[in-house]
């Protein structure tokens, strides 16, 4: 009954499924459209656990799609003398299915604790950096200054233009004044949302001089799209430097800091 | 169409003697007495059947109006502020090109009207009302008039998304997540204005939609099966729609206070979800002392098992029609069943997931994660399960199948890219990218939607009486899934990149500056998607009046359904239905035809085996 060649053209359509599956994510990187550039400590091992759950995804992907090919080729009712198995299942199989899948699940999920740790729970023992305040649609930096605490007098303000030193670590205290923003530094595989009433540690170690984006990944109003920042990582130096240069242009536009202290 | 003949029993069942069939062709009323008549039985029906292609029809319009407000946002990610076809019109004064607050608007009512207007109704509303009286042999729901109120409370729905299109602002364009401050705070958004209050309005009427369908479901399920139907003898359909309705019963309420909390938010001046000294757009907020993350768990607290509530259904539904075109026993049915309901328990744990970048405590990320992947697993053995019954079977190629088929092989894809946002390091970098974009369209478009057609072609001549097209139906079938991949598969090498979902134009970030071909690409694809729809919609509409008439069961499938007329009169069947066996008697060693229905007597079954040996 029926037509094997449409048997034969819908198996290999679903064939089609595996093969240009993997071909996509092949091609993909070839053209650079592929995870971008790491430039964190904390990158390295996320992008590893990425790619190890790549594989183990894929191989499964592979075989699974490859089966269900192989089925509606191989029991296609439209081949001579077709015989339908009368089976109503295997506890075997299920047991096997099951058993597995969950040990391998289990073990992934154990796998990620040690990084999620890393990158979220254990906080290094530093004062912050710099204060990153987001608002509808610009990044609000705060450098502590001189006296390397955040609320003084020389405070230094920033809009959009973070900098940081390479190959140290790094703590942002991340705050909103209005709504719901993320922080997103791709190339340093960081994103945490800014929630308004919460202070919110973010930390990292960047390995490598250059300029990277800081994107917005939480819906946040009609300008979301524009709310972007850049965060240039400087050797210590060029940092100390750039920081100089930021207080004394802060001095120049703000004749009487002291006085304005006095008034609050 | 006003007389049917079915060719299995050789008897001619004419509508009117099963009191109103289903409503093709109705004569035009005359007298008042008549209008009444007419109203009640094709508009304030409390027939199951009419009520189900009620919500069918309804849900299929909204579909169309989803996917078109797909393609406004795929123009604007492909070609960003450039002039909008059609719709340009509208924004001549900006040289018809899309404002940014038009596309939040955009995105965030797809998402809406696409899962609460779309998917969730036309699986439990539409499918759910049609199949479980015929499915378990019940003349109708146990409750009728609670029937027909659930459909006619979309309506309210309908017009509030409908209505706040055209108020000041513009619709919702807070994400369908509306997540505070930015939905709470009239100043935040154009959209957080009157088109926010509408939509937490149209919200809250599908709420009570779903509410009542749910308990019609659970007491019809549990009440009224026919004799000899047992709970294990119930199709996979029939299980998937019962514990889809305890998981709204039990998760609904929480997103209805939820919505209640921030209408008061808005409304009343409340503060739940608004923290002290909160300053949006230069304006102080006037109340404070609630949490902005409150509203996250609440509405994952439904939404994630939501999530479950717009993929079991479509499971069932595939298994049925995958075993009906294999031919074959559904393989490990007790587990098939189980699975669901791990699925469904564990859905209750998992909603932090959504959550593990929003500063919740990271700590509590950890659970959520081994709960995460603990819920792969169920999915897994219903993967394995689906394999195994296509082995060793004796598969027919119909356009059913195939969207069965594509369901399976399309739920692998979204079943497995889960994964990767269920391990929290990897979702750090993942989360609010094209990633989860393309994860879920495969859950529920891939997924979901092509169930959804699957159930549409099989039970298609169920419904009208009629078989629609299949050289149409495969064409349809071919170019949805030829165009769905191109389109969402490509997105999980986007968000790969770490292009961030929700941006009207992320081409200006050095990191994405050369994704536009590619946008560029799946935009076409999703323009010939939509268009390959027209097929569907003129098989479906010709094949209503014009289809070959199908006789009472055109698949020899085994289900109680098959038993009743096509279409079923008020009451469903001519005859008590009296179930002997499971649904899934295939390809029954010795016995002469191919299967066993679930009404055959009980010596058929006997006679086979006894002659087999």
């Amino acid at each position: 009954m029926g037509n094997r060649l449409a048997g034969i053209f819908w198996s290999l359509l679903f064939l089609a499924v595996p093969v240009l599956g993997v071909a996509t994510f092949v091609v993909g990187p070839l053209y650079d459209i592929w995870l971008p550039k790491d430039v964190s400590v904390h990158g390295r091992s996320i992008d590893s656990l990425f790619y190890f759950i790549l594989v183990l995804t894929g191989v499964v992907f592979v075989v699974t799609e490859v089966l269900l090919f192989w089925f509606l080729w191989k029991y296609d009712a439209a081949r001579p003398n077709p015989v339908a198995a009368f089976i109503h299942g295997s506890h075997t199989l299920e047991v096997v299915w099951t058993i597995i899948p969950a040990a391998t699940l289990l073990f992934l999920s154990i796998y990620q604790m040690n990084t999620w740790a890393d990158v979220k729970m254990r906080r290094p023992r530093i004062p912050p950096t710099v204060e990153v305040v987001a608002r509808q649609f610009e990044w609000r930096l705060r450098y502590p200054g001189r006296d390397g605490e955040l609320g003084t007098p020389d405070d230094l303000f920033l809009v959009n233009d973070l900098h940081v030193p390479v190959d140290e670590e790094v703590l942002v205290q991340l705050k909103s004044m209005d709504v719901l923003h993320s922080f997103f530094l791709p190339n340093l595989r960081i994103k945490q949302d800014a929630v308004p009433g919460m202070k919110t540690p973010v930390w990292f170690k960047a390995t490598e001089v250059g300029q990277y984006d800081i994107v917005c990944a939480e819906l946040c109003g009609w300008g979301h799209y524009k709310m972007k920042g850049r965060i240039t990582v400087d050797t210590r130096e060029d940092y100390e430097r750039w920081l100089e240069e930021i207080e004394a242009r802060q001095e120049a536009t703000q004749p009487e800091p002291v006085a304005e202290v006095a008034g609050q | 169409m006003s007389t049917v003949h079915s060719p299995s029993t050789g008897t001619t069942v004419s509508p009117t003697d099963h009191g109103h069939a289903v409503a093709v062709g109705g004569r035009a009323p005359r007298s008042s007495r008549q209008v009444a008549e007419f109203l009640s039985t094709y508009v304030f029906s409390k027939d199951h059947k009419v009520i189900g292609l009620q919500f069918l029809f309804s849900t299929l319009l909204w579909f169309l109006i989803g996917g078109l407000l797909a393609l406004a946002v795929r123009w604007q990610i492909a070609w960003p502020w450039s002039q909008v076809p059609v719709l340009g019109k509208l924004f001549a004064q900006e040289g018809g090109q899309m404002a940014p607050e038009f596309y939040t608007m955009l995105f965030t009512m797809h998402a809406t009207v696409m899962i609460f207007l779309v998917i969730i109704p036309i699986l439990a509303g539409a499918f759910g009302n049609f199949l479980i009286p015929l499915m378990i042999g019940a003349d109708d729901m146990a409750f009728p008039t609670l029937n027909m109120l659930s459909y006619w409370f979309m309506w309210p729905a309908f017009l509030c998304f409908g209505a706040s299109f055209f108020v000041e602002g513009g619709a919702a364009s807070g994400g369908w997540t509306s997540y505070p401050p930015l939905s709470t705070n009239v100043a935040a958004s154009p959209g957080s204005g009157m088109g926010q209050t509408l939509w937490l309005l149209g919200l809250t009427f599908v709420g009570v939609s779903s509410m009542l369908g749910s308990v019609n479901y659970m007491t019809t399920i549990i009440l009224m099966r026919a004799p000899g139907m047992t709970m294990f003898r119930l199709p996979m359909t029939i299980w998937a729609m019962f514990i889809t309705a305890v998981l709204q019963a039990f998760a609904l309420p929480v997103l209805t206070a939820a919505g209640f909390m921030q209408l008061s938010d808005r409304m009343l001046g409340t503060g739940f979800f608004n923290p002290e000294g909160n300053v949006v757009n230069n304006l102080l907020t006037s109340t404070g002392g609630g949490h902005p993350i409150l509203w996250q768990h609440l509405f994952w607290f439904y939404s994630h098992p939501a999530v479950y509530i717009m993929i079991l259904p479509a499971m069932g539904m595939v298994s049925d029609i995958l075993t009906v075109f294999a031919r074959k026993p559904l393989f490990g049915y007790r587990p098939m069943v189980y699975s669901i309901a791990g699925i469904a328990g564990l859905g209750f744990i998992v909603w932090g997931h959504h959550m593990f970048v929003s500063g919740m405590n990271p700590a509590l990320g950890i659970t959520f994660m081994v709960s995460t992947m603990m819920i792969a697993l169920p999915s897994a053995v219903k993967t394995f399960n689906w394999l195994g019954t296509l082995w060793g079977g004796k598969i027919q190629f119909t356009t059913a199948m195939l969207f069965a088929v594509s369901f399976v092989s399309m739920f692998i894809i979204g079943g497995l890219s889960g994964i990767f946002m269920a391990a929290t390091p990897v979702d750090i970098f993942i989360h609010d990218t094209y990633f989860i974009v393309a994860h879920f369209h495969y859950v529920l478009f891939a997924g979901t939607a092509m169930g959804v057609w699957a159930g549409i072609y099989y039970w298609f001549p169920k419904m009208f009486g009629r078989l629609m097209n299949e050289f149409w139906g495969k064409v349809h079938f071919f170019l949805t899934f030829v165009f769905l991949n191109g389109t969402f598969f490509t997105m999980h090498i986007l968000g790969a990149v770490g292009f961030p979902r929700r941006l009207a134009d992320a081409y200006h970030y050095e990191t994405f500056h050369h994704l536009q071909p590619l946008n560029a690409f799946m935009t076409w694809c999703a323009i010939g998607m939509v268009a390959t729809q027209i097929i569907f919609a003129v098989n479906f509409v010709w094949s209503m009046f014009y289809g070959p008439v199908a006789g009472r069961n055109p698949w020899n499938a085994n289900t109680l359904e098959w038993t009743a007329p096509s279409p079923p009169g008020h009451g469903n069947f001519d005859f008590q239905p009296i179930v002997h066996r499971g649904p899934y008697e295939y390809s029954v060693p010795g016995c002469e035809k191919d299967h066993l229905m679930q009404t055959d007597p009980p010596d058929a079954r006997a006679a086979a085996l006894a002659s087999a040996h």
